[in-house]
């Protein structure tokens, strides 16, 4: 199963839904969009909604990471819903899960983001 | 209960979640858990990515060899390449070492191996491939007609 991408925006927060498999293949398709959003149209903060993910392996913790300190740098925040626990275990292991703020839903996100940004 | 398969594939990145589909599709007859099905799916697709990435250079055209087996209730995957091999396998292994950073690897693929299976065994040597011996035992549950 490929890995299908769909981003919404609400003023400076990007929401980025991913459904399927992201693995080493669909990496660098993922990278690239992301960063376009980040750099062209300027979004400072992203929501990474991952509920209708079934699959992630250590490619995913790179594009992630990768994105987390260009995020950073522009003083923005990068928040995780929707994680399931196998993918919760690679955030564990990768160390991400003190870097960075998870909800559980998307509704918990926003409205953590709501308080934040 | 004892099977085997081995699967030669092109080094292309489109292998990766073939080799993941195959290597379910082989382990079925465990009746692993679902936790056990993802570890294994995991640890198969950082194997064959590194084998890609490292061993080959992200060129393809170069083969790729993952042999599955079990026997009981051990599963076995040997995932194999005549890439470049590896200097120092330790170092490799160290918990976000990576030696292409400018891909963003994470460092975290043979971590991960280590976390979710019970025995990794990495053979390799510069010029001479890699191979990566993955063991895991699928924890027993009631079942219906043994």
């Amino acid at each position: 199963m490929a890995l299908a991408t769909a981003y919404e925006v609400h003023d400076n927060l990007l929401i980025i839904r991913l459904e399927g498999e992201l693995d080493h293949h669909e990496a660098d398709k993922l990278r690239k969009e992301w960063q376009w959003w980040l750099k062209e149209k300027r979004k400072r903060h992203v929501l990474l909604e991952l509920s209708g993910l079934d699959f992630m392996d250590s490619s995913g913790l790179g594009v992630v990471l990768g994105r987390y300190k260009e995020i950073q740098a522009n003083e923005g925040m990068l928040m995780i819903s929707g994680v399931s626990s196998e993918v919760d275990r690679l955030f564990e292991l990768s160390g991400l899960k003190k870097l960075l703020p998870f909800a559980v839903t998307e509704e918990e996100a926003l409205q953590k983001f709501g308080v934040m940004i | 209960m004892k099977n085997r398969m081995t699967l030669t594939f092109d080094s292309r990145s489109e292998n990766e979640s073939l080799a993941r589909v195959t290597v379910s599709g082989f382990m079925a007859p465990l009746d692993p858990t679902m936790e056990e099905m993802m570890d294994v799916k995991t640890v198969v697709s950082e194997a064959v990515t590194n084998a890609i990435i490292h061993g080959y250079d992200s060129e393809d055209g170069k083969d790729i060899e993952l042999h599955c087996a079990y026997e009981n209730d051990e599963l076995v995957i040997v995932i194999s390449d005549n890439g470049s091999g590896i200097e120092d396998v330790e170092m490799a292994k160290e918990p976000l070492y990576t030696s292409k950073p400018e891909l963003e690897r994470s460092g975290m693929g043979f971590t991960i191996m280590e976390n979710f299976m019970d025995h990794v065994l990495v053979t390799s040597s510069p010029g001479n491939g890699t191979r990566v011996e993955l063991r895991k035992k699928m924890v027993a549950k009631d079942r219906v007609c043994h």
